[in-house]
């Protein structure tokens, strides 16, 4: 188990991630179960603080499913269950007594196909802060408008915040999204494959997006997309499939080692589009 | 613009203190829900169980009624009627209901699909009594006679809405990339249907079969004006007496149809207000038959729906 504080150094790069960086989260000997079924097992990964963290790997390898464990959306999945456990800021999420409804707060969620509510722009992103009890409709008004301007998206929607989330198109729901994830201000932001129903254009829009959020957050993305993963993140887990169909970490670093020097050989195959 | 924080505007501790509060009320009242949703069933169940199960018995399946106040006897007029009116209902619902299904599945939005449902939601919801009436008025008045024929059109009558919407629902769950993918290869629409679609959705929709005859099975307004009831009707008979006349099969078919007959709900109805002890025995005894093959019926289709579920989803 790594020490809470790791500090790691990044070698210097393209990008401006190679800084010293606090463990926001800390995966630590997670398995997760659906049934009887071992999803993924026995990874070890910290989430490094206001940097972008990767996970990649062929599909069924349990990208989703251990990142669906940062903020116990699995528990919403009859019969799954976890080992291990999930530090956040120190502190087990899995800890009985732990009130899931605050650890979703404090971790946030993009999924991978926009999924705006029923309802208008501005209510979409005032969504969980009417949960969080914010009345006050001139400090709404506020917060609704940082957040749309954020996720880049005030520009195109200040004119008509009363039209509904769904009218949008995908990769403007894409940044509704991420603006009503942002705006009850989570300290990390999971985002599950969030540009793979997007074009090429709107993809390109959301991994800028990525890059300005990290200065206040801290990111988990899944990609299919190797470039993506390039791109955009800091660090890099690559994931894969075992024998008995469980998924475990092959390998973990910096993005810029990970793919321009891997350790395993599994890993060069991969990222040189070998197999998956 | 000013960067405060929303936290410093919201007070969390008590806005998730009362949050924990209204949870644990509303969990408990969801809970009460459930109990006052369940005591019902289980209240019946046990009562007809106990009123009704001591008195099943080999004689109630095997034989016709006994005289009136006489001790003895039992129901196979009504299960044989039943059995005969729910079996013309389904052979007529059911292919109707299926190809009213896969039409509305291959051209959902033309307006005959929209009176269809329009018209098959109009249908379910009309009450069984009426459709009885309807069926009197048109079978058995132009006939001149109550008939099994009858009873078995307006059962038709009620399974087809029933059938027809929960087959629509199952076609419809069955992934639209499925029978894109056997029209591109050329296959024709009533192909794709029969061979991709049809199969797809078979456990769904046999569970929405299931249903309909259970919901035919135990109906029993609309028998009284069409099937009228019939304390003789024994198909053995009909058929030894057929024979007996060297009549063709169809002659002898003809009269399992016209006679009149009775149904296991008909029976119950009319033995539990009789004043002899040993019919209202008999009718607890038919509600406990009826009982255990609606809940049957139901369970069985429910855990088909379940393991499709399970088999579709991992």
């Amino acid at each position: 188990m790594q020490p809470e504080t790791a500090v790691v150094k990044v070698s210097a790069g393209a990008q401006p991630a190679a800084a010293e960086a606090d463990t926001k989260m800390l995966i630590n000997g997670v398995s997760v179960y659906y049934k009887a079924f071992r999803a993924i097992k026995e990874i070890d990964l910290p989430v490094y603080e206001n940097r972008v963290t990767a996970f990649i790997g062929p599909s069924g390898c349990g990208k989703s499913t251990l990142l669906r464990s940062l903020n116990r959306m699995n528990d919403l999945i009859p019969g799954a269950r976890l080992e291990g456990e999930v530090l956040l800021d120190g502190e087990n999420i899995y800890a009985p007594g732990q009130d899931v409804v605050d650890i979703r707060r404090r971790v946030g969620m993009v999924f991978q196909r926009p999924n705006p509510f029923p309802m208008s722009v501005y209510d979409n992103v005032a969504f969980g802060l009417r949960l969080l009890g914010l009345r006050k409709k001139s400090v709404m008004d506020e917060i609704v408008e940082r957040s749309l301007r954020a996720a880049a998206l005030w520009e195109h929607v200040k004119d008509n915040l009363g039209q509904s989330g769904m009218a949008l198109s995908g990769g403007q729901q894409q940044r509704l999204c991420i603006a009503r994830a942002i705006a009850v201000e989570p300290e990390v932001i999971l985002m599950d494959e969030p540009t793979s129903a997007l074009d090429p254009v709107a993809t390109l829009t959301i991994e800028d997006l990525i890059q300005t959020l990290k200065e206040k957050f801290t990111i988990v993305i899944v990609t299919h997309n190797m470039q993506q993963a390039a791109r955009v993140s800091d660090f890099t887990a690559f994931l894969s499939m075992d024998d008995d169909r469980a998924g475990y970490l092959v390998e973990y670093g910096p993005t810029m080692e990970l793919f321009t020097n891997p350790r395993k050989k599994l890993t060069e195959d991969y990222i040189t589009g070998r197999f998956g | 613009m000013p960067t405060e924080s929303v936290y410093a505007h919201v007070n969390l501790e008590s806005n998730y203190r009362r949050r924990k509060i209204l949870n644990a009320v509303m969990l408990s009242l969801t809970g009460l829900t459930v109990l006052v949703a369940v005591v019902p069933l289980v209240w019946i169940t046990v009562y007809v169980v106990i009123k009704g199960g001591k008195y099943i018995n080999w004689a109630l399946f095997a034989r016709l009624p006994a005289p009136m106040g006489a001790p003895g006897g039992g129901v196979l007029h009504a299960i044989e009627g039943t059995a005969v009116m729910v079996t013309l209902a389904s052979v007529i619902a059911i292919p109707l209901a299926l190809l009213g299904a896969f039409y509305l599945l291959a051209r959902p939005n033309t307006s005959l699909a929209h009176g269809l449902r329009f018209s098959t939601d109009m249908l379910a919801g009309t009450p069984s009594i009426v459709i009885g009436l309807f069926g009197y008025a048109v079978i058995v008045v132009v006939q001149k006679h109550f008939s099994a024929f009858a009873g078995g059109i307006v059962l038709a009558i009620i399974m087809l809405p029933v059938v027809l919407r929960s087959a629509e629902e199952m076609l419809k769950l069955v992934p639209a990339e499925m029978r894109e993918g056997a029209l591109a290869l050329g296959s024709p629409e009533w192909h794709a249907a029969l061979k991709v679609v049809l199969p797809a959705a078979m456990e769904g929709i046999v569970t929405g079969v299931m249903l309909g005859i259970a919901r035919a099975v135990g109906e029993t307004a609309p028998l009284l004006f069409t099937a009228l009831g019939n304390d003789n009707y024994e198909i053995g008979k009909i058929v030894r007496s057929g024979i007996r006349h060297h009549q063709s099969v169809g002659k002898i078919l003809g009269q399992i149809f016209a006679q009149p007959a009775d149904a296991l709900p008909l029976t119950l109805w009319k033995y539990a207000q009789q004043p002899y002890q040993e019919r209202v025995q008999q009718a607890w005894a038919v509600a406990f038959v009826l009982m255990l093959f609606a809940l049957g019926i139901n369970i069985l289709a429910r855990a088909r729906l379940a393991y499709r579920r399970r088999k579709l989803y991992g």
